[in-house]
């Protein structure tokens, strides 16, 4: 282990406060350090000094919606939970993501039973990415916006709090529950969730701007892949869409899947325009990620990848992406034309804030998590990714 | 006393760094025999600063046997507030180069006792065996670190509380507002930089150019607390054109007309 081994990463560039400053960035027990107190008050140098070669280092990407990835879909494949998070958590490591949220679609309660046991919230290292708890997508939606889930495992909210422990059994390892705003009780779930602690997104639903703040009044504070799966802009109600320019002081977060397929650049542009602050980068990637075209699964639906696009086998839905966080900035940062600093932000330090994690994960800053990731910054390529001060991936 | 006269602040910056490599090399420091080294902070001395970090990344200087000292420092501001001079001197130089952090010493102005404080600090410049170069910028006011108009010279290290002039000036630094300048500052005093064997102050710009004049053209004075250094065996002054506007033509003809003779200085000679 890397105990109490001062490290320093020199001839680099680094994301702080914001701006891309050339600066080395000190790391020591799994900790960014301020090394202008270790120099006058511990009077001590580097053990170990890694030459950047100039290129950039940034808070490691946190995903809080992929469904799966390199073959494996946590929805559906239930008898090998624990593999198949542990395949998509290694792997993600290349990807520059050093924390996510595996994300279970509306499925069956038998289905809920069977794999939310088996994935826990847990410290990433050499195997894999930190798993920040499990976010889950429906069944509490509207059937008129179900995009790929599917119907017949779609549930009504009425009992509040108790329809979901119901459904999902425990709630020991959930941080975020994707619902519709507008299901009888989900104003009630929404505050009894907030209290646990457990991050509401309103998504899947056809709620009018109005049930949107009721919700975010109630403590909902996320919007699941803004603009899919939801009602149209409309000027005369705006729909969850409004919620990015709505009076509640609240910041709100939104997750874009920036894959260049899901969301139109200039719809991007208002989004970004309207609630900068809040805009958070998602892969909803599925387990086509990393595989080549053909015919994969995702829930107890059959896909095909075609070009890079996912649909469901048959039809022209799309469902899901099979882009990873990097490409999603690179792309995001093409498509909207903004600066290097605020994608790679809304790939990380939004994400952070989005879950109240952002006084360790997210930034850079002194006493933060060193999940970092040293990267081209030009291209994005990820040359390496570190987890808590220790390298976990080296691009060969 | 020398009196170097260069096109302006780069050139200078530039100079007072090759000055500074050819001392540290002619004097060849190694284990137990270190090079100790007095050090401003302020707008003056970035060029300076900026140089040695570019010597020392192409290897023509090392500071691994350089013993460093501070001249002043605020009292009681954070260590790491952006204003404070530990924080100028870890990033504008010790970040950058190899000096040992024990060899790099400040004065604490946030220590329990001041006084205990300026005494430790002159006690371990004469453990280090005194000051071989000790570098300076000045004030408009002809100050000398925080030696301002009055001080005596033959001052220690000590508390000095700030000229109201001094507050303003620095009031910039600190969101406009008078009442978060620091009122008292720990300073080396003037008879500690005339201890030094060598001393090199660095001045540029036209609003300092009365200063020198006042330094170098009129007697010792403790109201320009700089021209104590006339007195000294071996200083030099290093200026820009701007700041000789205030001297007489003569003198300035004098120490330009010597400028092959000051430029020898910085040739770093085979040891014996």
């Amino acid at each position: 282990m890397t105990q109490s081994v001062l490290t320093r990463f020199y001839n680099c560039y680094i994301l702080r406060d914001g701006k891309i400053i050339k600066e080395d960035l000190w790391i020591r027990n799994g900790k960014i350090e301020n090394p202008e107190g270790i120099f006058y008050v511990e009077q001590l140098k580097a053990d170990i000094n890694v030459d950047c070669n100039d290129l950039l280092i940034t808070p490691g990407f946190i995903d809080i919606q992929i469904n799966g990835g390199w073959g494996v879909d946590f929805s559906y494949d239930c008898e090998t939970v624990e593999d198949g998070i542990n395949k998509v958590a290694k792997n993600l490591l290349s990807c520059g993501v050093t924390s996510f949220c595996p994300t279970i679609i509306t499925s069956s309660k038998e289905k809920y039973s069977k794999i939310l046991p088996n994935i826990k919230k847990m410290q990433g290292g050499l195997n894999g990415a930190s798993i920040l708890g499990v976010h889950l997508e429906g069944p509490f939606i509207n059937p008129a916006k179900k995009g790929a889930h599917l119907e017949d495992y779609i549930k009504t909210l009425n009992g509040g709090l108790e329809s979901i422990k119901d459904v999902y059994g425990s709630l020991e390892n959930i941080v975020i529950i994707t619902l519709a705003s507008e299901l009888t009780g989900a104003t009630e779930a929404i505050k009894s969730l907030t209290r646990l602690g457990i991050k509401v997104a309103l998504g899947h639903s056809t709620a009018s701007l109005a049930q949107g703040e009721e919700s975010v009044q109630c403590g909902a504070t996320l919007i699941t892949h803004l603009f899919n799966a939801m009602l149209p802009f409309h000027h005369r109600d705006p729909g969850l869409v409004g919620l990015l320019a709505s009076k509640t002081d609240k910041q709100v977060y939104y997750g874009i899947i920036s894959d260049g397929i899901h969301t139109h650049p200039a719809a991007l542009r208002i989004a970004c325009r309207a609630n900068p602050e809040g805009l958070v980068l998602v892969s909803d990637a599925v387990a086509a990620l990393g595989l080549s075209d053909g015919n994969y699964r995702i829930g107890p639906q059959l896909v095909t990848v075609k070009n890079g696009r996912a649909y469901i086998s048959g039809t022209d839905i799309l469902c899901g992406s099979t882009t990873a966080l990097n490409k999603c900035v690179l792309t995001f940062m093409k498509s909207i034309g903004c600066t290097l600093e605020y994608a790679l932000e809304a790939a990380s330090l939004h994400p952070a804030r989005a879950l109240d994690i952002d006084d360790r994960k997210g930034k850079l800053n002194f006493g933060y998590d060193a999940d970092f990731i040293i990267l081209n910054p030009h291209t994005i390529k990820v040359h390496s990714t570190w987890i808590a001060g220790e390298c976990v991936y080296k691009n060969q | 006393m020398r009196l170097i006269i260069l096109e302006d602040a780069d050139v200078v910056g530039q100079w007072a760094a090759r000055f500074v490599v050819q001392r540290v090399a002619q004097f060849a420091p190694g284990p137990g025999r270190p090079f100790v080294l007095g050090l401003p902070t302020g707008g003056t001395p970035l060029g300076m600063y900026r140089n040695l970090i570019k010597y020392y990344k192409e290897g023509s200087i090392s500071f691994k046997h350089v013993i460093t000292f501070n001249m002043d420092e605020y009292v009681g501001l954070p260590r790491d507030h952006p204003e404070s001079y530990h924080y100028y001197m870890w990033n504008e130089f010790f970040k950058h180069v190899d000096i040992e952090p024990g060899n790099a010493h400040i004065l604490d102005g946030n220590a329990p006792d001041l006084g205990a404080e300026c005494n430790r600090f002159e006690a371990l410049i004469q453990q280090a065996g005194g000051v071989h170069l000790f570098i300076g910028g000045i004030g408009p006011d002809g100050h000398i670190a925080f030696n301002e108009p009055g001080s005596s010279l033959v001052s220690r290290t000590r508390i000095k509380s700030l000229a109201y002039d001094t507050l303003e000036a620095n009031k910039r630094f600190f969101d406009n507002d008078i009442s978060k300048v620091p009122r008292q500052a720990l300073t080396v005093g003037v008879g500690t930089v005339l201890d030094a064997k060598e001393v090199m102050i660095l001045i540029t710009g036209s609003h300092k150019a009365l200063a020198l004049a006042k330094a170098i053209e009129e007697g010792v004075n403790h109201m320009w607390t700089v021209s104590a250094f006339q007195q000294h065996a071996q200083a030099l002054f290093v200026c820009d054109e701007a700041a000789t506007l205030e001297l007489r033509v003569k003198t300035v003809k004098y120490f330009k007309s010597l400028m092959t003779e000051h430029n020898k200085l910085l040739e770093i000679k085979p040891s014996q």
